[in-house]
């Protein structure tokens, strides 16, 4: 059988499974980034070695040990790194099975194992894993002989396990990159412009020396446009900080002057546009659009959105000689070492990089740049660990935000169903993540330190779904469609990966878009959508979901009006089915828009972690409802101006949606990534469900009762 | 947004600040504790960086979030603004004095049965804030316990999974068992 790609480029199974005493060590290359990655291989390897899932200790991404699985991405990683432990532990299970079928004198056929130990019931003669391996690696590689567990003797997978992680994170444990500080690790701050446009004007040396000989301040290091101020402890870092942003002067450079209005300005200055075929880009001409009869047309917005991490990025970093050791929360624990090797002009052999997890991240933050931060000022106290963390405001304005994207979309209908489908995607590049590249960077302090690295141009994702295009192409059953991304590639703003990346957009588009053409046909939406499909899983998803729906009684409140709205869409036509119902209310006077419930429908093949794979959904729509009704970066004439909470709020508490998740098992099918699922669906679903309520179409993100108050008098202008 | 020339730095306040280190008493977790420290150092620093209480999480040092959630005198608290001077002589608590690992507290307990988080760095401010609600209210609604974490963000989603845990740990609580721990267990 062939190998699983991870497992065959990393092909010896010592690169995954130990064994240190009785626990059993199981690495992947993947990271935790709260997606629970680490429950789900426990239960993968504690279903091949007929363990029980705590038994299992799963640690994730390392250069100096375990596979390399380059990222933490694109919802692959029970895919990739789940058939790669599933098959190295296989192997692993057959290699013990030998070892003691040697030790017995008998034939493996004839030994059971459970808990842990090898049995040969006529002998009743037993070995534990850790007497058969008496210390031994595991210095051989994969084969691809040995057979995995029948599915139809599964214990552990598909069903609910404990996150293996949870305990750490809720007593007080060391759980976090920002726990990792010992008693004489030093602790460092970023002294940042307000952004991009801006350099160091002054720094008066009076200024920068009198905090340097503030009690606990060590040093104050100016590198070019790279300012950071190493303390003894923590607080005295933050106030020495806080006292250099008083000290600073930052001039804008007049050429970096942001765009008034982003999306009039995506529209007009596309650099590179591509024909998207089988959502795959294809050098061509750009064909004109095509359309017959009656042809609708309409433009969806998104705005810039943060990341949003609860916790600001962070990193340690120690120089031994040459070598240097990091922990980062990076999502590619290699990626970033090639990274820092090229900003740092040292080999990458010389560089550790060892995973450790932050809060949840949902695609490329600030944790590359802090890891490059902490090794540029630990650099100046060789021996020593630096442990460097952002402040809120150094999150909110320097991670890479999801770029702002317009959707251009326009149909033709005949006899109720599309016959032309043309959609224009502009937006930035959705990928600006470490690259190692010896002159261009896509880490800040290597922008900003003297000899400074200039920043990789923005170029077009040709991957299938990747970037942009992520989702443009519908799998709908269209005769006709055309489809092109317009990338711009300005970067006055920084942009890079966000959990869906283009998906998000796309999907609100396609999804509104297919209710204002069901409306325009005269058919219902949820019909209209299944007469488009023949792929049984995606109308599958759709029913379930409609009829969860339709069993509910959404309750009534006076002055408000219910809507319902459903949308739908297969994560990169490939990975998991979802189809999201929303119930909301809007405010006849306020047109606020509240949330009632959230009915998500899902099909991601087999299922590894049931309760994992509902959290993931129910987070998604969660997630992409703040990002829908709340969430816009604004800016100023230069930087941001949201720079805290306060500036840039999201869905709290008393704002969220009760959420239902129906998920459809399919054992005898691949697992398929499921974390991007809903993120595409729920802006479509609740701006159908307040076309629903109130008859007016919501465009635009962010849904406010501002933006609604003024749809609603644009159409009525308009009528 | 100002971005004005900077009014230049008072050096003797610098100076001034440099010599005000005091010592602190403290009591944490039901524990004394003697620290050294700038009187104006906000709680959160204390407990983590001289008293190794990871807990407390910061997230915004603006009082935004929640995360860095312990109860001063069983009330919540942000750590994160709060002047270690003016904690003197009052009973603090991290989730660490809630309960351990191995003796947990109802709400850690509910928290673990739900698994009630993603990546869970909000939640040792939310159980904070869950604790002096039950204790002020043991059968909280769902609307009450949304407004009772109405200071805290949770940026997964893991929302609803929260709420349920902390309804699942009032049923779950003793009733002998104060919800805060004002009895302190470290």
């Amino acid at each position: 059988m062939p190998l699983p790609a991870a497992l065959e480029q990393n092909p010896l199974l010592s690169n995954w499974v130990a064994f240190e005493g009785d626990d059993i060590i199981v690495r992947t290359g993947k990271v935790e980034l709260g997606q629970g990655i680490m429950t789900a291989i426990a239960i993968i390897a504690a279903e091949e070695l007929s363990v029980p899932v705590t038994r299992i200790t799963v640690r994730t991404g390392s250069t100096s040990a375990g596979p390399n699985e380059f990222i933490t991405a694109g919802s692959m990683s029970i895919e990739g790194s789940g058939s790669a432990v599933r098959q190295a532990c296989a192997e692993v299970r057959s290699y013990l099975l030998g070892l003691a079928a040697g030790t017995f004198g008998v034939e493996p056929g004839e030994l059971t194992i459970e808990e842990g130990i090898i049995k040969h019931p006529a002998t009743n003669e037993t070995a534990s894993f850790a007497e058969l391996m008496d210390g031994q690696s595991l210095n051989i590689a994969a084969t691809g002989d040995a057979v995995p567990v029948p599915v139809e003797s599964y214990k552990l997978v598909g069903k609910t396990a404990t996150r293996v992680d949870l305990l750490a994170k809720i007593t007080g444990g060391t759980a976090y990159v920002q726990d990792l500080a010992e008693a004489d690790t030093l602790h460092a701050r970023i002294v940042r412009p307000p952004s991009m446009a801006y350099t160091l004007s002054t720094l008066n040396e009076i200024d920068k020396s009198g905090i340097e000989q503030m009690q606990g301040v060590l040093s104050v290091i100016v590198d070019g446009n790279f300012v950071a101020v190493l303390a003894e402890d923590e607080y005295t870092a933050s106030l020495a900080k806080f006292k250099l942003q008083q000290a600073i002067l930052w001039k804008p450079s007049p050429e970096k002057r942001l765009p008034v209005d982003i999306h009039e300005y995506l529209e007009k200055n596309a650099a590179v546009s591509l024909l998207v075929e089988q959502g795959t880009p294809i050098e061509s001409t750009i064909p004109p659009r095509r359309t017959h009869g009656e042809t609708l047309k309409a433009t969806y917005r998104k705005p810039y959105h943060m990341h949003g991490s609860i916790g600001p990025s962070a990193a340690t970093a120690r120089w031994q000689g040459n070598k240097l050791y990091v922990r980062s929360h990076s999502q590619g624990p290699y990626l970033i070492r090639g990274a820092l090797a090229a900003a740092l002009a040292m080999p990458p052999e010389d560089i550790v990089v060892e995973h450790a997890e932050n809060a949840g991240c949902y695609g490329h933050n600030g944790a590359d740049d802090a890891a490059m931060d902490a090794a540029m000022v630990a650099r100046t106290v060789p021996g020593k660990t630096v442990m460097l963390k952002w402040e809120r405001e150094d999150e909110h304005a320097w991670e890479p935000y999801s770029p702002a994207m317009v959707m251009r979309m326009e149909a033709s209908l005949e006899n109720g169903k599309i016959t032309h489908w043309n959609a224009d995607i502009y937006s930035q590049s959705h990928s600006g993540r470490p690259i190692p590249h010896r002159s261009v960077s896509n880490l800040i302090a290597a922008w900003h330190k003297s000899n400074p690295m200039k920043r990789a141009q923005a170029r077009p994702g040709m991957g299938n779904h990747s970037g942009i295009h992520r989702n443009a192409d519908p799998i709908y059953d269209f005769p006709d469609r055309r489809i092109i991304k317009h990338l711009v590639t300005d970067q006055r703003v920084r942009t890079s990966s966000t959990r869906g990346l283009g998906a998000f957009g796309n999907v609100f588009a396609i999804e509104s878009f297919m209710d204002e053409l069901a409306h325009a046909a005269s058919v219902d939406p949820v019909e209209f959508r299944l007469s488009h499909l023949s792929d049984p899983r995606a109308i599958k998803v759709i029913n379930t979901a409609w009829q969860a729906a339709s069993d509910r009684q959404p309750s009534s409140s006076d002055g408000w009006r219910h809507g319902r709205g459903l949308a739908f869409a297969q994560y990169k036509n490939r990975q998991t089915h979802a189809a999201v119902v929303v119930d909301l209310w809007v405010n006849e006077t306020t047109l606020e828009i509240k949330l009632d419930h959230g009915i998500i429908a899902a099909d991601s093949g087999q299922i590894i972690d049931r309760d994992g794979l509902a959290n993931q959904l129910e987070g998604g729509l969660i997630q992409a409802s703040s990002w829908t009704l709340k969430e816009a970066v604004q800016f100023d004439e230069f930087a941001t101006t949201s720079r805290d909470w306060e500036s840039y709020p999201i869905l709290r508490f008393d704002e969220v949606p009760t959420v239902d998740v129906h998920l459809l098992d399919h054992p005898e099918l691949p697992s398929v990534g499921a974390g991007e699922a809903t993120q595409g669906p729920t802006p479509a679903a609740i701006s159908n469900a307040v076309f629903n309520a109130v008859g007016v179409r919501l465009r635009q993100i962010p849904f406010t009762s501002d933006a609604l108050r003024t749809a609603a008098l644009a159409e009525e202008e308009a009528t | 947004m100002n971005w004005k020339e900077p009014a230049r730095i008072d050096h003797a306040w610098l100076t001034r600040y440099d010599r005000s280190m005091i010592r602190v008493s403290l009591k944490v977790n039901g524990m004394i504790r003697q620290v050294e420290a700038a009187p104006e150092t906000p709680l959160i620093f204390v407990l983590r960086d001289k008293l190794n209480l990871n807990g407390p999480r910061y997230g915004c040092g603006s009082e935004h979030c929640g995360a860095c959630v312990v109860h001063i005198d069983g009330n919540p608290a942000f750590s994160c603004t709060v002047p270690v001077e003016t904690t003197q002589g009052k009973e603090i608590t991290t989730v660490e004095g809630l309960g351990t690992a191995s003796q947990l507290h109802p709400l850690q307990q509910a928290f673990l049965e739900f698994n009630a988080a993603q990546c869970g760095y909000c939640a040792s401010g939310i159980i904070m804030a869950a604790a002096a609600l039950l204790k002020a209210n043991p059968t909280p609604s769902r609307t009450e316990i949304q407004v009772a974490l109405k200071n805290h963000l949770c940026r997964c989603g893991a929302h609803n999974r929260i709420i349920s845990a902390i309804s699942r740990a009032a049923e779950l609580m003793p009733a002998q068992l104060p919800a805060s721990t004002d009895h302190g267990n470290a």
